[in-house]
């Protein structure tokens, strides 16, 4: 099942891949730009300082749903000793790294005009701290480990092991009394608290962060497949 | 119009600085992994001119390999 998806195989489209994703992110981030900055209204409550919504909810969206991959990943590669779960896994660790960053630092930036402080110890922004600590350590397994079957197995269990966290995360402000407000969005339900002129505005952004951690994804794994193909030419 | 949108109702320091540091997140981040794959392409090209005929003509032989190579000529 998985030879299609060999490398050698898909390397010729992840390889011309990059560029069309890149022109597809600039025009998707120019139009949630504009919607999210420009059009779309401000709140009654929290004024135009809710547009910081537009950038730090798309970031925690996919920092989770990258860790979540990366578990995944994690499992099939220890099930089907499948090397290239490995690769595309560690592919996608920086972005998520990245976006979990930003939406530490944005919500930072939040909070002091909304709560009045840059940090509180409640359960969401912890748990999403414990989330980037957990990257922090998938990466630097990679780069640790010389040994490339031990780095496989190191990082895997870091991976399954930080996954633990991601519904911590996800359920956080209902288990406990924190100063997040409970999720206004239900993938699996049509009624949101959100109105249609912020929640188009927040579905553009979300696409074009998504489209940008495929552009690092598809650059970051033609770079490690290279470089397994430059340890095969040491061989010859 | 301008200026309400640089203003943000007096929260325009809080709202572009965290639009600001996300555009400059991605632009480090993009640029730090374009210049890993462009270090490792060079890699790759450098030891496969250092081949001789016979190991370069059974590297050639790998779609994947070509495939770099032809990517690395537009570097």
């Amino acid at each position: 099942m998985f030879k299609s998806f060999e490398p050698n195989k898909i390397f010729v489209i992840t390889s011309k891949a990059p560029k069309y994703v890149l022109f597809l992110f600039i025009v998707v981030l120019t139009i949630g730009l504009t919607e999210a900055l420009v059009l779309s209204p401000e709140d009654y409550k929290q004024s135009d300082v809710v547009r910081i919504m537009y950038v730090h909810v798309p970031a925690a969206w996919i920092s989770l749903g990258i860790f979540s991959s990366l578990a995944l990943l994690s499992i099939g590669s220890f099930t089907f000793k499948n090397k290239n779960f490995a690769l595309i896994a560690k592919s996608l660790a920086p972005s998520g790294l990245v976006f979990n960053i930003i939406a530490l630092v944005t919500g930072s930036i939040w909070g002091k005009p909304t709560w009045g402080t840059w940090w509180a110890w409640d359960a969401r922004i912890t748990s999403m701290l414990i989330l980037a600590l957990f990257y922090v350590m998938y990466l630097l397994a990679w780069r640790i480990y010389d040994d490339k079957e031990k780095a496989v197995k190191v990082t895997s269990l870091i991976a399954i092991l930080g996954a633990i966290n991601v519904p911590i995360i996800k359920f956080s402000v209902d288990w406990w009394n924190t100063l997040h407000q409970p999720a206004s969005i239900n993938i699996l339900s049509i009624n949101t608290a959100i109105h249609s002129s912020m929640l188009i505005p927040l579905a553009i952004m979300t696409a074009a962060f998504a489209l940008f951690s495929l552009l690092i994804f598809l650059m970051k794994y033609n770079t490690e497949l290279i470089k397994v193909k430059n340890k095969g030419l040491d061989r010859l | 119009m301008i200026n309400e949108i640089i203003s943000m109702n007096g929260y325009g320091a809080y709202v572009w600085s965290a639009f600001l540091f996300t555009l400059i997140s991605f632009t480090a981040l993009y640029f730090v992994t374009k210049l890993q794959l462009l270090k490792e392409q060079k890699r790759f090209a450098s030891k496969f001119g250092s081949l001789n005929v016979e190991k370069a003509r059974a590297a050639r032989s790998q779609n994947i390999n070509r495939e770099i190579l032809s990517n690395t000529s537009n570097i």
